[in-house]
């Protein structure tokens, strides 16, 4: 998550755009067990989404049953006490809902999306998988057949993905986030239910997962359905946290990945600071728009010089998340273009950072990053769906969703200074990691495909 | 059943009224223009569409369409009153009015798509901007070389996955020499020349074909000035219609075989089924629903991922295009059970297309589609999304309106009648890359 996804709105509203009408305020509410509750109103279409979402990602777990997180997730749709394997999907689809779920590193979270007057049907069934999930052996062993499906269609047949996966796994040494979050194949094939459930046991309780509805409804209503179905639900104690911190990194680190592609790939990645103190973590802003002006719109400092103007490259992208309850990554990326080197790329990469480390940026530039973020949260509020998921992450990363005022004011203050003094402070070698793709012909090229026809 | 029609008697009292209303008329210059008010935030979301998808693509020059369009942003000429203006100043310009571009080429359409801030001087700018690209393109000769190349490069990186190789080889075994088969190669796209996109805009970017849908915080009397802004300065158009493409052709049922070295086969299989506007529609989508197209509730789902674990995502889909557009089941799977899983698969198409659902399922999917209608209209993007579709394919204006009444209305009948008419199970084309050796 991005602060480019903040909202920027609430304090630029009044200046750049007359008729913008302010979002709703989220309302806040904690049940008894400790669940929290996240409301905000939005009456534009008859429609709401509802989220659950628990701190428990990846991050949490420990070697040798990584991708746990996201095996409970989808055995989350096999069954309680009182229903079937299946047939909380169905219950969903009969009420003319669509659901789904995801895990990622920091938090796993499950939705709906539905009719606003069937909200409290979908909070009920909710509730009941938080408390009462039944892990089958018999369901088990297909489900996670599944997950090794979908680990070989996301990650072993894809060179991108497993050049990704490498670059965790070198960047990281003993934080959990060098492994993948879909988990290590060997992890997957020794995963048994009893793993599972141990899993739902130690996470799945209402003081460790937060409530986010957005869309057509009151916050009085939802507090009240909230607690109708969530209420009587006991908390219970969370394992002790272990922080497993990444140790300091001392010197550059780089991994060779060799896969079936065509065009070879670099990524370049930093550690710098995450957002954690909003008062205090000023380099998170700047590191944020110095991201923006290397790759906030289509002529951004990195596609100008080096796709547009240069042609080295046939792509880049830069990316920087601050929002993350472990260590933070800022990313520059790219394809280079034929003739071009990996390593030349890496050096043209970097002399882009290097030219704002050496000459700063421009003020039209900075204010035209600004233009960007604030639209952004004008645009964002078209999507109900998108709003929930603002506020589910902002939360899991440990910051107030009702921050988001100041994190504005934060952001608007970056001063071309301070986006000059980041590019200085983070970008040289000692805590670098690069992973660069070697790509492998296809074997098959050689044969025509073998074509059998059938009458 | 007495539960079904109580149901039924509610909907329809429901849905008596618009669901959405769409107001639309034409410009003198011949542009269709549709307009759906919908205020609460201040964004204006539109879109301008002409029949200049990948279809349109001359013999050999695959591609064009696709470079034309996305060229459309690489600078325009100077005009009497107004100054060129170059790929950088263009981007530079459209980012300080804060409005999102997206180019898009499909094998039917192609257009753009502009998100703005409804406020005056940022959406006028934005506008004014979109009507100069889409009217004075300067094709510059450098550009076209720089994104030929990139396009190249990135043609073949696609070109060794298995699912785009699965994906142009399906299109291939169902359309032959249809132009819906084609796709860009190396050799297409080094053909194309600066004068092929000058002659494919002013030939397919015309004024009489445009279709222009304006969705959002803006009032009938401002969308009727922004649709003629946009289409003011397009060549007007002969008057002609475009050629009429070949009829789709019969093609032989066949299974092909693709070698790939990745761990799992991925498998396509299907046919021409329905044009937009088809009068099955109805009964292929809530069929469809049951087959494959619900979710996690589908019959495919059920027996191939739930039941089995061969799959992590498996389904079908009725695509309808001006001409017919496919029907297509698709999954993957570990190579080592691709036969398995291609032979559940069939297995549950046929007994589909044989015994039709069963009238649980029809009320599941029923359930589904009409109590789930209001999150298909529920935002701006959404809501212009149905609203382009609807003046490009010349789709009845009540369509949206309809939509829930017309699903409750299908049968088992209607149903089995549908797919009888668009699905012969051996008249199907199957493609499997990375198949067991």
């Amino acid at each position: 998550m991005k602060f480019r996804n903040f909202a920027l709105l609430l304090l630029s509203c009044a200046k750049l755009l007359p008729a913008c009408v302010q979002a709703q305020a989220a309302h806040e509410f904690r049940l008894a067990n400790g669940m929290k509750i996240i409301v905000r109103e939005d009456h534009r279409a008859p429609t709401v989404v509802h989220m659950v979402w628990y701190r428990a990602g990846s991050m949490d777990e420990t070697s040798g049953t990584t991708g746990v997180a996201h095996v409970l997730e989808h055995m989350m749709f096999k069954g309680t006490k009182t229903l079937k394997p299946g047939e909380f999907s169905r219950k969903v689809a009969a009420l003319g809902g669509r659901e789904n779920a995801f895990t990622g590193k920091d938090y796993t979270a499950y939705y709906q999306q539905i009719d606003s007057a069937k909200l409290g049907e979908v909070m009920a069934l909710e509730a009941d998988r938080m408390n009462n999930l039944v892990l089958d052996e018999k369901e088990f062993a297909p489900e996670i057949k599944v997950v090794m499906e979908e680990r070989r269609l996301r990650t072993e047949d894809r060179a991108a993905s497993l050049l990704d996966e490498s670059l965790h796994a070198t960047a990281f040494a003993a934080h959990p986030y060098r492994w993948p979050i879909i988990g290590w194949m060997s992890d997957l094939q020794q995963m048994t239910a009893h793993d599972a459930q141990d899993w739902y046991r130690r996470w799945y309780a209402p003081n460790n997962a937060t409530m986010v509805v957005v869309g057509d409804v009151t916050p009085a209503q939802v507090h009240a359905l909230a607690k109708q179905h969530f209420g009587g639900i006991a908390a219970r104690p969370l394992p002790l946290p272990r922080p497993q911190t990444e140790p300091q990194q001392r010197g550059i680190r780089r991994v060779l990945v060799k896969a079936p592609a065509e065009n070879p790939a670099v990524i370049l990645a930093f550690k710098v600071p995450a957002l954690r103190d909003i008062e205090h973590d000023d380099d998170a802003y700047a590191l944020d728009v110095l991201d923006a002006i290397l790759d906030g719109y289509d002529n951004a400092r990195l596609n100008a010089k080096l796709v547009r103007t240069d042609k080295i490259a046939h792509s880049v992208n830069a990316n920087y998340d601050g929002l993350v309850r472990g260590p933070a990554l800022f990313t520059v990326a790219g394809t280079p273009a034929k003739g071009i080197s990996t390593l030349e790329l890496e050096k043209r990469l970097r002399a882009e950072i290097e030219r704002i480390a050496n000459d700063g940026v421009t003020a039209s530039e900075l204010q035209r990053v600004k233009t960007q973020l604030v639209a952004a949260q004008v645009f964002k509020r078209d999507s109900v769906f998108g709003q929930a998921m603002e506020i589910g992450s902002m939360e899991m990363a440990g910051v107030k969703h009702s921050d988001i005022d100041r994190i504005i004011s934060r952001l608007k203050a970056v001063t071309p200074q301070q986006v000059q003094a980041v590019a200085r402070k983070y970008f040289g070698d000692d805590a670098l990691t690069i992973a660069t793709l070697a790509p492998q012909p296809l074997p098959a090229k050689t044969n025509p495909p073998a074509v059998k026809t059938k009458h | 059943m007495k539960r079904l029609l109580a149901l039924l008697l509610i909907l329809s009292a429901n849905l008596t009224h618009a669901a959405l209303p769409i107001q639309t008329w034409t410009l003198p210059n011949g542009a269709r223009v549709l307009y759906v008010e919908h205020r609460g935030i201040p964004v204006i979301d539109l879109s301008i569409e002409f029949d200049a998808g990948s279809r349109r693509d001359p013999l050999r020059k695959s591609g064009l369409a696709a470079l034309t369009n996305g060229l459309l942003a690489s600078g325009v000429a100077a005009s009497a009153t107004e100054a060129a203006l170059n790929e950088a100043q263009l981007s530079d310009a459209f980012a300080d009015t804060a409005a999102q571009r997206h180019m898009g080429v499909s094998a039917d359409r192609a257009g753009i798509a502009l998100r703005a801030l409804s406020s005056q001087p940022e959406s006028d700018a934005a506008i004014r901007l979109t009507a100069r690209l889409l009217a004075q393109p300067a094709f510059p000769e450098a550009l076209l070389m720089r994104e030929k190349t990139r396009t190249i490069a990135a043609l073949k990186e696609a070109e060794t996955k298995p699912n785009v190789i699965a994906s142009k080889a399906f299109m291939r075994a169902i359309y032959g020499h249809h132009p819906y088969a084609n796709s860009p190669t190396a050799e297409s796209l080094d053909a194309i020349t600066r004068t092929d996109l000058i002659t494919f805009h002013r030939t397919h970017y015309v004024a009489s074909r445009a279709v222009v849908s304006i969705v959002g915080d803006v009032s009938r009397e401002r969308a009727g000035q922004i649709a003629k802004q946009l289409t003011g300065h397009l060549p007007p158009g002969n008057g002609e219609a475009l050629p009429a493409l070949p009829e789709v052709p019969p093609m032989p049922a066949a299974e092909q075989r693709i070698a790939h070295p990745a761990s799992q086969a991925h498998i396509l299989l299907g046919a021409p089924a329905a044009v937009r506007g088809d009068p099955d529609f109805f009964a292929l989508t809530v069929g469809n629903y049951v087959l494959g197209g619900g979710g996690f509730v589908s019959r495919l789902m059920h027996e191939v991922r739930e039941k089995r674990g061969l799959s992590y995502s498996v389904g079908s889909s009725f695509s309808p295009m001006k001409q017919a557009g496919p029907f297509t089941i698709g999954l993957q799977t570990k190579k080592e059970q691709a036969n398995e899983a291609l032979k559940v698969t069939r297995d549950v198409l046929t007994s589909f297309l044989k015994d039709g659902p069963t009238d649980d399922e029809i009320k599941a999917a029923k359930d589904n589609l009409i109590g789930g209608f209001s999150l298909r209209i529920d935002n701006n993007r959404k809501i212009l999304s149905n609203v382009a579709l609807i003046g490009f394919y010349g789709l009845p204006l009540d369509y949206l309106d309809t939509w829930t009444v017309n699903i409750a209305k299908v049968s088992a009948d209607d149903i089995r009648a549908a797919f009888g008419r668009k699905i012969a199970a051996e008249q199907l084309a199957t493609v499997i890359v990375g198949a067991p050796e």
